[in-house]
């Protein structure tokens, strides 16, 4: 298995993070993983993007091309990646803010409503997360537990509380493949 | 041993602290500010020092200073704050100082981009400041090169009395991928009984300088520095690999281009073209032997150099082989860098027109 992903919005969307999480869970998981930021001189409100791979071998070239999968967290994201996905890839769409549909007949389009889904979790933060738990119920690249358990490791103590919001937020994010 | 994630500059840094580092001199510049912003809070947890100089000319014979005493000293930068740095590089040379220069390159000329480059090859392949002199260039291509690489050049620069520069690009330094923390192999390292510490007992005072007046002196310091770099390219040379051996056309890359060439050779041999990588680690001593040996591969048609620039390790391929094959060229300056379908390209065009 290897997959290509690319993952892009809005600074402060979470969109770096949504690759970290990728990153983290993979390499926990005993697969190779990198993780490559776009740090271009971006403008505030400006959109950025990170690039993934995640690899049962090594990872020969952590830039590429065409994604097997896109994550669109705004629009311009979705026109100007849109064009690059394999055949057969998947385009996860932040339907709370782009109204607009995936234009491609041979790819797979998943609507998650994430910022709909953050705010009536009560927190508009865990919207990546949202879109972190669709990405792992139509991939099934990696386990649903294993970033459970980053989770837990990572909001300790007075942020333990965030723990359950964002298992909510993952779980709600997979229900977006239902049906 | 367990593999932890990192981003490329923190583990650089983490890696220096790790080879006993004691100083830390640097002024900030995109994209390598992780080093510094991570050694500040780091290197006084190990009783080491951090200074953020008031510029680039400072922290480097701030670099000069401390190595002086004996101490293991470093400084980081990006491109155009390196060439700030090469007046500094080039007395540590001709005084015989030992230091780490962490060269994390961006597009140029002049200020340029702060995107991913590799367009200072030739300033570190060739000394960079004035004078008869090279530096130990040492070029990762991935994160846990470079970590062992960073740990490595403070025992060569040690042990050659010399300063040594880790040549990375952008990309190795802003992305993230797991490592190992392993024992990196260490040297057994004469004493710095020429530091200028103290007397420590001794009958003279050291004196540390790069001036040396008197011409005959100083041709004999020039031919004493000359016998130590044929000593550092006799010993110290080093590279890698990859499907060799029955090679058609080879693939020569260093860096963020290698490993983006390893998936391109990957894809062409699944598609019956024979290709093949040979990527230096040290860049300069430059490992024009084994180049030449395989360029001469009856097997081998022709050679495709890949950059991050608009062609400067090239010369170096050409003098190591003699051009005794075709060699192609496949840069992309100014802040890109080459996807594994334009080096494919790149190659198969080569292969065509040779044959």
């Amino acid at each position: 298995m290897k997959k290509q992903i690319i993952i892009s919005g809005f600074g402060g969307q979470g969109v770096m993070s949504i690759g970290k999480s990728l990153v983290e869970a993979a390499v926990s998981e005993g697969m190779h993983a990198t993780w490559v930021p776009s740090y271009g001189p971006e403008m505030r409100g400006g959109t950025a993007n990170c690039s993934v791979v995640l690899s049962e071998e090594p990872v020969g070239s952590p830039v590429f091309t065409y994604p097997t999968e896109l994550i669109a967290m705004n629009l311009p994201s979705l026109l100007k990646f849109e064009p690059n996905v394999v055949p057969g890839g998947i385009i996860f769409v932040n339907s709370s803010i782009i109204a607009e549909k995936v234009q491609r007949t041979d790819v797979k389009a998943v609507y998650v409503p994430c910022d709909t889904i953050a705010n009536e979790l009560g927190n508009a933060k865990v919207s990546n997360m949202v879109m972190l738990g669709a990405y792992i119920a139509a991939t099934k690249a990696l386990k649903v537990e294993t970033i459970q358990q980053m989770l837990v490791h990572m909001f300790t103590g007075p942020k333990a509380k965030l723990v359950d919001l964002n298992m909510k937020a993952l779980a709600r994010g997979a229900e977006c493949l239902e049906g | 041993m367990e593999k932890e994630l990192w981003k490329g500059n923190e583990a650089i840094a983490e890696a220096a602290v790790r080879a006993g580092v004691n100083c830390f001199f640097g002024y900030p510049i995109t994209p390598q500010n992780e080093i510094p912003e991570y050694m500040s809070a780091r290197l006084p947890e190990v009783g080491g020092v951090f200074v953020q100089s008031e510029s680039e000319l400072a922290a480097i014979n701030m670099v000069y200073g401390a190595s002086s005493a004996g101490m293991r000293a470093m400084t980081s930068s990006s491109s155009p704050g390196v060439s700030l740095k090469q007046e500094g590089i080039s007395y540590m040379a001709g005084a015989e100082l030992p230091g780490v220069i962490v060269n994390v390159m961006r597009g140029g000329p002049g200020l340029g981009t702060i995107q991913p480059s590799q367009c200072d090859y030739f300033q570190a392949t060739r000394g960079g400041g004035n004078g008869d002199y090279r530096t130990i260039v040492l070029a990762p291509c991935n994160i846990q090169e470079a970590v062992d690489m960073t740990q490595e050049a403070f025992d060569l620069a040690d042990l050659y009395r010399t300063p040594v520069v880790v040549l990375a690009d952008g990309m190795i330094g802003q992305m993230m991928e797991p490592i190992v923390w392993h024992d990196v192999p260490k040297r057994e390292l004469p004493p710095k009984d020429w530091a200028a510490n103290g007397r420590r007992g001794r009958d003279h005072n050291n004196f540390i300088t790069s001036l040396r007046m008197d011409a005959p002196d100083c041709e004999e310091h020039n031919r004493a520095l000359q016998r130590k770099y044929d000593l550092i390219t006799e010993k110290e040379v080093r590279w890698e690999e990859l499907d060799t051996e029955d090679c058609e056309i080879l693939i020569t890359a260093y860096g963020t281009p290698a490993r983006i060439a390893t998936s391109a050779i990957e894809e062409l041999r699944a598609k019956g073209v024979k290709a093949g990588l040979f990527r230096p680690k040290t860049v300069w001593p430059f490992p024009s032997k084994r180049l030449a040996e395989i360029a001469a591969q009856p097997s081998l048609k022709a050679i495709l150099v890949v950059e991050m620039s608009m062609g400067q390790m090239v010369e170096d391929v050409q003098l190591a082989t003699k051009c005794v094959k075709p060699i192609g060229f496949h840069g992309r300056p100014g802040g890109m860098f080459p996807s594994v379908e334009g080096i494919m390209e790149q190659a198969e065009k080569l292969l065509k027109e040779v044959q």
